[in-house]
């Protein structure tokens, strides 16, 4: 919790004022019936209408010294509750960004989602209403508590029961309510999780005619969310009634013991009535502190789900350089050193025993079926999964000693889906590189062979790419990722199948011209055509995480049984094509 | 979007969804009464009770504990009506909420994709969630406190009435004021809270795109630029909350002030009455504990007010969603195009024609935008059972004809016929059920395996489902996951590869084999050692269907029947591979392009 209200510390200043504010409005609250039974007691007693006018004067002027009070007081509330949710959104935003891919794999995206957008606004709302009255209920509770000692220590005794009594359940419900409310909001996630998925799939849906299926079993759990829903309110609910039972059970009992210290002579009739007056004062403030209260638990049960984001931290901390590796092999740009992968949670390795060296400036590709550990293998060198086993070095020195900046400021990635964002192209393109300029831009777009289909957008760098990119084809997503991996001019290229959508001749087009960069980077292309890598200085062929055959593609022709495979299959039907 | 629904209309509609459950409202509305009169009638035997104890030896005993009994029973009642009634409007918010979640749900279904694609599925997503909950708070808030508001403020004018009709109008007349000022910060805030709530729906969609590809944003190191932008909408947002939450809790503290004007006009009044010997003290202190019961709903009215105007500008969002224009409904007499097997459950007045797989697409213009053309006048005429590849360069446009064969999209211009039908007149269902569809982008439902390759035959056998999965290649990894069928599949499919789930959706069709074939690069992320196999059960599957196969792959275009070769949404040439390449045109032009590069090697 320490974390999530910590950023309360922001607004030190709004927090205390707030309550405070509060406080003096309350005190003027407390003044009025003074005024008022001075006002019976002389003005009426009296005949003073003159006095009458003035005490009336001046209960109006107590009600606008209130009125400035509490507006000052809610201005900081308000200030104080949108200020924190705002930082407490930035904070946990940003601790979202900074955690790995093994984290991410693991929370799931949705439920994240949940809790930087509707659990937030749950806290704001906590903390904007208790700011407001949390301290002014208690305050007026224990005024009145006070009050009755000055009038009677006996009836005052019935006061120090009630209150204690009154906290056990108020604490008691919350005790019991906030469990469920995080229940409550799991639920939540599962709706919210649905409603993406059907959005996300609606073409799939609707060709299989699904949409009646999908209703109903979002309704399903549409209900399960109602059914808990109303089982914690009706708990919450108790809180009223309960606390009305207690005061006036109290109430009853005050005015029996009243009888009997007004029969011995030790209290008025008049002190019977301030008292009874006080313990009503008492409800009053509870019935409010009841509602308030609600609002509190559902915000503690939201604020604990965004506390535990913020105890998932990133698994992957940059290690101290080792000394001894230094500058082994200058020219080796990427190194395997008998790598593998075992991923969390998972059953089997994903990768065993991966060996092998890339020179700076060489291209090499990486074939093998499906699941055989390809984008697995890509996925270690900007460093998303940490090895089990093993290590990697990036000229020459292990990934792991590397800031994530700066390793990954070296490697530009394109990976299989074809991710942009909304915005223009021109932003989206500066993903590559911040300063890019417009010739590099189009430098870039060019050698991806995306430049002519820029060229006839309307607008064309100025272009507008809706969210997901979904304005453009397949194709060109595609070939925007490689030209925003391409805009950084990076020191090792990874393409990871991110060619599936090209037809063959952009495809061959678009290596020929990686080729000829004049950076001249070092390339990983991970393919399912053996097109695509054949001409690759060295090929690396992958069977079920284990490396099947190294080589030139001469050379895994002559001895890779399932390279032979792979590449017959497409060669025999070229050559027949002939 | 349209223009924002007006707040009166949001109220009706949403009264509309509170009539289904105008019991429970009965009931709570007569729990309600309960509550407040006998919460009223507790101080009078209370001052009773008073009134019993004089002084000194004068106490009645017996009179006081047969009035604290009536109290004691009273209470025990008051207790339980509000618990009743409490529980009423749980019940009631609750359920609203959850048809209003479920009607959305279901909206979504009918929507056109048009609407799905030109929103952000995080705008679509904060309506059915956030904008629904926060709306659940104050519809319950407006229940609870609304109600008893109303009723104490009823109560206590009677009450008061009965004891002083002068003193009363004092009152009465001052109660206007209360409610000018609420409605007139009401006005203004509901203004503020719609501009919080569209800001948090523009804030939620960039978290959906961010968080939901933090992998690629993190790859290009990026999240200090996305954090800045990220900042920016969220300083938007704080500004308008800042401003939303405090004029709305502005209104609290004013009422309080009108009601401090009552409290001194009665004050005022009240002594002046006495001092003419019009009121007795007693009457006056009682009026003036009234005078504050009077008022007090007041406040909480108006505090109730500020949240339902959050409430009902959350509505309205909701609102918008649910009364979006849906996709034209099928017409009643819409044909039935019966496939296969399909379920032969057409009622009486559809007309219902067999699928000959004739296909024929007649003079098709079609753009997404208005002013940007995209297909213009596109002719076809496929023959049953025949395969119809549609190459060309990235970006052609053949994504779109799916979009058009399936109808997720209406043509602007002409038409398209199956078996002699023009498509908008046959019913979405069964025209989406004679087409078997992968798509390029794999999207796999979280749940079983089992339950996704059943997809499109939900009562298949177990047999049936293997056997499907077999013939897709996609059996053996199947058995070698954890739970074999039974693993669950989580969001978007992450725990299998792309080529995984490429297969599944192989299977998926696979399994209700529907008398023609939409495969849209549907094997670009196999590995070619699969892929042959599934070429070979693909052409099986295709053998007398109609195929549309939007394709990269030389084998399967050579195969093709009719090679459709599209350039800027447009067919530039039409023909059997070997016709098209003598014809040496674009075509021929693609084709060799890739093959001199196999040659250079």
């Amino acid at each position: 919790m320490n974390t999530v209200l910590g950023y309360l510390k922001n607004y030190k200043k709004e927090s205390v004022l707030a309550p405070l504010f509060k406080l003096l409005e309350a005190s003027f609250e407390l003044f009025v019936p003074l005024v008022m039974s001075s006002m019976i007691d002389r003005g009426i007693a009296q005949k003073d209408t003159s006095y009458i006018l003035r005490m009336g004067l001046l209960l109006l002027l107590l009600g606008a010294i209130g009125l400035v009070c509490a507006i000052t007081a809610q201005y900081f509330a308000a200030r104080a509750a949108t200020g924190f949710s705002s930082k407490l959104k930035h904070g946990l935003f940003a601790h979202i960004q900074s955690l790995s891919f093994t984290e991410m794999d693991e929370i799931g995206t949705s439920t994240l989602i949940t809790r930087l957008t509707s659990d937030i606004n749950q806290v704001q709302n906590g903390v904007n209403l208790m700011l407001r009255l949390f301290l002014r209920s208690p305050f007026i509770v224990f005024g009145a508590m006070l009050m009755a000692f000055t009038i009677d220590v006996k009836a005052a005794l019935i006061f120090v029961v009630t209150i204690p009594l009154l906290s056990i359940v108020v604490f008691g419900i919350m005790l019991v309510s906030i469990p469920l409310y995080r229940k409550v909001q799991a639920s939540l996630d599962h709706v919210l999780g649905q409603t993406r998925e059907n959005l996300t799939g609606i073409r799939v849906i609707r060709a299989f005619n699904k949409q009646e299926a999908e209703a109903a079993s979002f309704q399903k759990n549409n209900e399960a969310l109602t059914d808990i829903q109303i089982f914690v309110g009706r708990i919450s609910g108790l809180m009223n009634p309960v606390t009305y039972l207690i005061i006036n059970g109290a109430t009853i009992v005050l005015i029996w013991t009243g009888a009997i210290q007004v029969d011995s002579g030790i209290l008025t009739q008049g002190d019977v009535v301030a008292l009874v007056n006080y313990m009503s004062q008492i409800l009053v403030e509870l019935v409010k502190l009841a509602n308030l209260i609600i609002t509190v638990t559902k915000a503690v049960a939201c604020a604990r789900r965004i506390q535990k984001v913020f105890d998932v931290t990133s698994s992957l901390h940059p290690q101290e350089p080792s000394k001894e590796q230094a500058k082994e092999a200058e020219d080796i740009a990427i190194l395997f050193d008998h790598v593998s992968l075992k991923y969390k949670n998972a059953g089997a390795e994903a990768l065993t025993d991966i060996h092998f060296q890339v020179k700076k400036g060489q291209t090499i590709g990486i074939i093998g079926g499906t699941g055989s550990g390809k984008s697995s293998v890509v996925n270690l060198i900007p460093r998303f999964y940490d090895v089990t086993g093993g290590k990697i070095l990036v000229n020459g020195k292990d990934v792991r000693e590397y800031t994530q900046k700066e390793l990954r400021g070296k490697i530009g990635m394109v990976m299989q889906k074809a991710v942009l964002f909304q915005g223009t192209i021109r932003e989206n393109m500066k993903w590559g590189k911040d300063d890019a300029s417009e010739q590099d831009l189009w430098d870039a777009l060019e050698t991806a062979q995306a430049k002519e289909f820029v060229e006839q957008k309307e607008g064309g760098l100025d272009a507008f790419v809706s969210q997901g990119g979904k304005n453009l084809s397949g194709g060109q997503r595609q070939r925007l990722t490689i030209a925003r991996a391409l805009v950084r001019k990076p020191e090792i290229l990874i393409l990871d199948d991110s060619a599936s959508a090209l037809d063959f001749a952009t495809d061959a087009r678009l290596r020929r011209a990686i080729r000829e960069l004049k950076e001249n980077p070092t390339v990983v292309i991970v393919s399912q055509r053996a097109s695509s890598i054949q001409h690759a200085d060295q090929i690396i062929v992958l069977d079920d995480g284990k490396i099947a055959g190294i080589g030139t593609h001469r050379q895994l022709l002559a001895s890779c049984e399932i390279y032979q495979e792979i590449y017959d299959s497409q060669f025999e039907r070229k050559e027949a094509a002939k | 979007m349209k223009q924002k629904i007006s707040q009166k209309e949001t109220i009706r509609k949403v009264l509309h969804y509170i009539r289904n459950y105008w019991i429970l409202l009965g009931i709570s509305i007569v729990l309600a009464g309960v509550t407040v009169v006998l919460t009223l009638y507790v101080p009078i035997l209370t001052g009773d009770a008073i009134d019993l104890i004089v002084e000194k030896g004068r106490v009645d005993f017996a009179g006081i504990w047969s009035i604290l009994k009536r109290i004691i029973g009273i209470v025990v009642m008051t207790a339980l009506a509000q618990w009743g009634m409490n529980v009423c409007n749980n019940r009631i918010t609750y359920h609203v909420i959850g048809d209003i979640r479920r009607d959305a749900f279901d909206k979504i279904q009918i929507l056109p994709l048009k609407y799905v694609d030109s929103h952000s599925y995080g705008e679509i997503v904060n309506r059915v969630i956030a904008d629904v909950d926060q709306f659940a708070d104050g519809l319950l808030m407006g229940f609870t406190q609304l109600f008893t508001g109303v009723i104490t403020i009823c109560g206590t004018l009677l009450f008061m009435l009965s004891v002083n009709v002068g003193i009363t109008s004092v009152v009465v007349l001052i109660t206007p004021v209360s409610l000018f000022v609420a409605s007139f910060i009401a006005k203004k805030t509901y203004v503020m809270f719609q501009l919080q709530s569209q800001a948090r729906g523009e804030q939620t969609a960039i978290i959906d795109e961010m968080v939901g590809n933090q992998k690629v944003v993190q790859a290009f190191g990026q999240e200090q630029n996305v954090l800045e932008r990220f900042d920016g909408i969220n300083e938007k947002l704080r500004n308008y909350s800042l401003r939303a939450t405090f004029f709305s809790s502005i209104t609290n503290p004013s009422t309080r002030f009108v009601n401090s004007l009552v409290y001194a006009g009665v004050g005022i009044s009240g002594a002046l009455f006495a001092v003419f010997g019009r009121l007795t003290v007693g009457q006056l202190s009682c009026f003036l504990s009234y005078a504050n019961q009077y008022t007090k709903p007041f406040n909480e009215i108006s505090g109730v007010v500020t949240e339902l105007q959050n409430a009902i500008a959350c509505a309205a969002h909701i609102f918008e969603l649910i009364e979006e224009e849906p996709q034209i409904p099928d017409a009643e007499d819409a044909v039935v195009l019966a496939a296969n097997q399909q379920e032969g459950n057409a009622p009486g007045m559809q007309e219902q024609v067999e699928v000959n797989g004739t296909v024929s697409i007649d003079n098709v213009s079609f753009s997404y935008v208005p002013d940007q053309k995209l297909i213009e006048n596109f002719q076809l005429s496929v023959k049953p059972g025949q395969r119809i590849a549609i190459v060309g360069p990235t970006g052609c446009g053949k994504t779109t004809m799916i979009n058009l064969l399936m109808r997720f999209y209406d043509v602007d211009s002409g038409a398209i016929f199956v078996s002699g039908q023009d498509i908008r007149h046959v019913t979405r269902k069964s025209l989406r059920a004679s087409y078997g569809m992968v798509l390029q982008e794999t999207w796999l439902k979280s749940g079983t395996i089992r339950e996704n390759i059943c997809m499109g035959k939900p009562d298949a056998t177990e047999a049936e489902m293997i056997a499907a999965a077999s013939a897709s290649y996609a059996d053996g990894f199947i058995r070698r996951l954890p739970q074999g069928y039974d693993t669950v599949i989580t969001e978007d499919g992450g725990n299998l590869s792309q080529g995984q789930k490429q297969l599944l959706c192989i299977a998926r069709v696979m399994l209700c084999l529907p008398p023609m074939l939409i495969l849209d690069e549907a094997t670009s992320s196999i590995d070619t050692r699969t892929e042959i196999r599934i070429q070979q059960a693909f052409a099986q599957m295709m053998k007398g269907r109609t195929s549309f196969i939007v394709a990269h792959r030389l084998s399967t275009i050579k195969e093709a029947d009719v090679i459709l070769v599209m350039k800027d949404g447009n067919i530039i040439e039409q023909g059997k591979h070997e016709a098209l390449l003598r014809q040496g045109g674009f075509y021929a032009n693609l084709y060799n392009s890739q093959f001199a590069m196999t040659e250079q090697s």
